[in-house]
């Protein structure tokens, strides 16, 4: 059995009592699913990922993927695995039920995600991109195209990956060079290395949709000139008497990249010798289309970034309670014992608590924005809708960027709670260290995430991004601000309120004398307004969890656990915010005036 | 054919169980629920019996509070066709559950009901035999095979020292063994469709059963802690330490 317990009333509390969801009846997919049924879906997916995925993880790390003569094995198990987690019908959570998908609001496919990425990060890496191409498909397909994709997808019979990496271009996708060559039935012919691919090849399905971004020639330079293509491992045509023939397309995997972590998950360099490609969306669109899934796929990273921390913290909090060195400073706890478990000392306290309050506080924050992204979508009133959309539109690089970092510090800290243990394999925690470290690298480096924020979403529409968020802080202050029960949580939020706003308002105006100034103190501008925004996660959890307690909740227990986590985090995570604030005000001068030779 | 298959909420199986600190019970706030492992196996047998065309229609019934819905949800989205929720806060003691799952089965007429053989809770193992006795059917307890014919049940237990083969004349009470089945995983669809089966509610009152507990809970407590062993250099120092220490040859 796997250590990993889903934490199945973290997530009712946060999606019943903290967002609420019940309230959103009149939104589309909402009215559907009840407590009950919330209930039921996240045991049932919370069953698939700790009897299922979790028991497959520390294998698939040693045994990794193998690759010869083109084709990929994934671990042993992964098959098995992969198939009851398709057949289960996952895949589709939130897909068009129109094809085959259960229609349900992102908010809930968060909470799955984040489930299935504690179980395992690689193995989750597969169904997700199948999840990504789904919803390109579903956004920017024709109607042949969702018909023929959409429902192999959906069921898990065909892979799905994402193509955008070539080896001289990462970051800066305005470099691709893979053609795309308009043939004479109007399909693509498509010749160009792409490096990196997660899932190019493998053994799980019987074909793999690959998304290709390329270059139709005579297209403009840069950004603007990118195209999407719908690239099949296997080609389906049918003839005039109507039996089909399959052809293998010339797409092929070269190699697969030995890498620190995620072994289990193939990553690919696949080349492309006039490979039949089909156009998703319009021509040199290929950027906007990716643009248009960004949001969830970022949302998604961020929320693996939660799911490997829980596990991390799982996995330390149970062995602080049984490792016994030393004795609590102020007399034995457990006197009769040679030692005491180390669970007592402040320092491995620290470590635990810091990784609690980030996974709680997170996965908070996370669902919050899970839910704005359906909000954005389908409510019916045009000004939530829009407020909705703002808010995912500025909180999407800070939580991916964030939680990420988080996750990485997180599983780090589990590491030290083991000493020498946690980096000897044995005990598994040292795989979580390596796995959750890829987080911070795709979909955008954390450094660009902070360039998104501090470039993108900050100056758009005169601030009104930030809006979104400072507005429901602000009236929180208000209404909350006499209350002597919660001050020691509103009063931190206060001040780390004003810490942000003058941070903002120093970015903003030396921004424009020198955009250097902006982007040297960016990552720590991100960090800073994620740590205001989880503050203020854990200032609405507590005054819930305190108006619980007075009603005599019988949970009790559950939410003194969460008024304490709080309380750490006010005290001993949110005070960062005024380093954080001297760094940014330092500018751009510490960071540049060295001359680059001199490195 | 109908069957009936009972089903009881519980702290799941993967919980680590703590005493509450007045000892009046276990700690359940803020703790994981489930369906009882053995319920699921009979729910996973009923829906079998549906899938092979033997059984007709599969009702699930629970009794204990509302959230208990949750658990025949999981149920229904295994595929049961509908269930049934015998509502009340009520501690319920094993012979009170007996007594509501009687007045079901007066209701519903199945040919076969299904309960596990224990729930992992309070590990009674009395439920499915006070109900047969109530009901005076046959019973099979403790199954690890079972096959529905038209007017016969055969079932096969596992027994000290071997299998035991019985043919039993219904209606039967059927409680299930470890070893009966794997049960499934719900499908997400599945569990969407599930959504739309009906969940009927009464109260006992309704049922004219009194469920008022009739044992008191005096103390709950952990069981002692085992003590570590000692390694014994010869057989003959286990025999004397058997006969002289543990006394128990
Ligand atoms: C395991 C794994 C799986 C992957 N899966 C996929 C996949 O499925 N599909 C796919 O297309 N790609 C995938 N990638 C590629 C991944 O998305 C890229 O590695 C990532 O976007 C960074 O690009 P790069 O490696 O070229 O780094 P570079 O772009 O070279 O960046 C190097 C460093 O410079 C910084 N930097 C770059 N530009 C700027 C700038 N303008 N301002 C400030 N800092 C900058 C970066 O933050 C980074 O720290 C995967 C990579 C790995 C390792």
């Amino acid at each position: 059995m796997s250590h990993y317990q889903a934490p199945v009333r973290d997530f009712l509390f946060v999606l019943d009592e903290v967002l609420g969801v019940s309230a959103y009846g009149n939104v589309e997919g909402f009215g559907d699913v009840g407590t009950d049924l919330a209930t039921t879906i996240i045991g049932e997916a919370a069953k698939l990922a700790e009897d299922v995925i979790a028991p497959i993880n520390q294998m698939g790390d040693q045994q990794g993927c193998h690759f010869e003569n083109g084709v990929v094995t994934t671990p042993s198990g992964y098959r098995e695995a992969f198939r009851a987690y398709a057949e289960g019908g996952w895949i589709g959570v939130s897909a068009d039920p129109d094809h085959g998908g259960q229609g349900l609001p992102h908010v809930y496919a968060s909470v799955i995600g984040e489930m299935m990425a504690s179980a395992s990060l690689a193995f989750e890496t597969y169904p997700g991109l199948i999840s990504g191409a789904i919803e390109a498909i579903e956004r920017h397909g024709t109607p042949e195209q969702k018909e023929t994709y959409l429902p192999q997808l959906i069921a898990g019979k065909w892979g799905g990956t994402m193509n955008l990496t070539e080896p001289h271009c990462g970051t800066d996708l305005g470099l691709i060079k893979t053609r795309a060559e308009v043939k004479d039935d109007g399909s693509y012919s498509l010749t160009g290395t792409k490096i990196f691919i997660t899932a190019g090849e493998h053994d799980l399905t019987e074909n793999i949709i690959h998304l290709v971004l390329a270059r139709i020639p005579g297209s403009p330079e840069g950004v603007r000139g990118i195209s999407l293509f719908i690239v099949p491992k296997f080609l389906a045509s049918g003839d005039s008497e109507g039996s089909m023939e399959v052809t293998r397309n010339n797409v092929v995997c070269s190699s697969v990249e030995r890498k620190m972590g995620l072994k289990a998950s193939s990553t690919c360099v696949m080349s492309f010798d006039s490979a039949t490609g089909y156009l998703l969306g319009e021509s040199n669109k290929g950027m906007r289309a990716m643009f248009t899934m960004m949001n969830a796929a970022r949302l998604g990273v961020a929320i693996q970034g939660i799911g490997v921390s829980e596990s991390a913290y799982q996995m330390a909090s149970t062995y602080a309670r049984e490792r016994c060195q030393g004795r609590a400073l102020n007399g034995p706890a457990k006197p009769n014992q040679v030692a005491d478990p180390i669970i007592v000392h402040p320092d491995v306290r620290r470590m635990l608590l810091t990784m609690r309050a980030y996974n709680e506080g997170a996965r908070a924050l996370a669902l919050w924005t899970g839910l704005q992204i359906d909000l954005s979508r389908k409510h019916p009133d045009q000004g939530t809708r829009r407020n909705a959309s703002d808010f995912v539109a500025l909180m999407t690089p800070v939580i991916k960027a964030c939680f990420t970092d988080m996750g990485f510090e997180s599983a780090n800290l589990g590491l030290q709670c083991f000493g020498g243990h946690g980096y000897v394999s044995d005990t598994g925690i040292e795989q979580l260290v390596r796995d959750a470290r890829i987080t911070q690298i795709y979909e955008g480096t954390s450094g660009i995430q902070a360039l998104d924020l501090v470039g993108r979403k900050l100056p758009a529409h005169a601030g009104r991004y930030l809006r979104s968020l400072f507005h429901p802080i602000d009236s929180f202050i208000q209404e909350n601000g006499e209350d002597p029960e919660l001050k020691d949580f509103v009063l931190p939020l206060a001040k780390s309120f004003a810490r942000v706003q003058q941070a903002t308002s120093w970015i903003v105006e030396h921004g424009m004398q020198n955009p250097e100034h902006g982007a040297a103190g960016a990552s720590d501008y991100l960090r800073m307004l994620g740590l205001v925004a989880l503050a203020y996660m854990w200032a609405r959890m507590a005054k819930i969890s305190l108006s619980q307690i007075q009603k005599g909740s019988e949970d009790r227990q559950f939410y003194e656990g969460k008024l304490d986590v709080g309380r750490f985090f006010m005290a001993r995570i949110l005070p960062d915010t005024s380093s954080l604030l001297s760094k940014i005000s330092s500018g751009a001068d510490p960071v540049m005036r060295m001359p680059s030779e001199a490195f | 054919m109908k069957v009936l298959v009972a089903v009881k909420r519980v702290v799941d199986a993967n919980v680590n169980i703590r005493v509450k600190a007045d000892a009046t019970g276990v700690e359940l706030s803020n703790v994981k629920m489930a369906m009882n492992p053995f319920d699921e196996i009979g729910v996973e047998e009923a829906v079998r019996l549906k899938e092979s065309g033997t059984a007709s229609e599969v009702v699930a019934v629970s009794a204990g509070s509302s959230a208990c819905q949750e658990t025949l949800r999981t149920a229904l989205a295994m595929g049961a066709d509908r269930a049934i929720l015998v509502n009340t806060d009520m501690e319920l003691q094993p012979l009170a559950v007996a007594k509501i799952l009687k007045a079901i089965v007066d209701r519903e007429n199945p040919k076969v009901i299904l309960l596990g053989k224990q729930a992992i809770d309070d590990d009674s193992n009395a439920t499915g035999q006070m109900l047969a006795a109530l009901l005076g059917w046959s019973q099979g307890t403790h199954i690890s095979k079972l096959l529905v014919t038209d007017n016969e049940v055969e079932i096969t237990r596992e027994i000290d020292g071997g299998l035991e083969t019985l043919k039993l004349t219904p209606p039967s009470v059927l409680t299930t063994d470890l070893r009966l089945n794997e049960p499934r995983y719900a499908s997400l669809p599945n569990i969407m469709k599930a959504k739309k089966k009906p969940i009927d509610e009464v109260i006992p009152e309704e049922l004219g059963v009194d469920v008022t507990p009739r044992l008191t809970v005096l103390k709950v407590e952990e069981p002692p802690k085992r003590s570590a062993g000692v390694k014994v250099s010869s057989v003959k120092e286990l025999v004397e330490k058997l006969r002289d220490e543990a006394g128990v040859i």
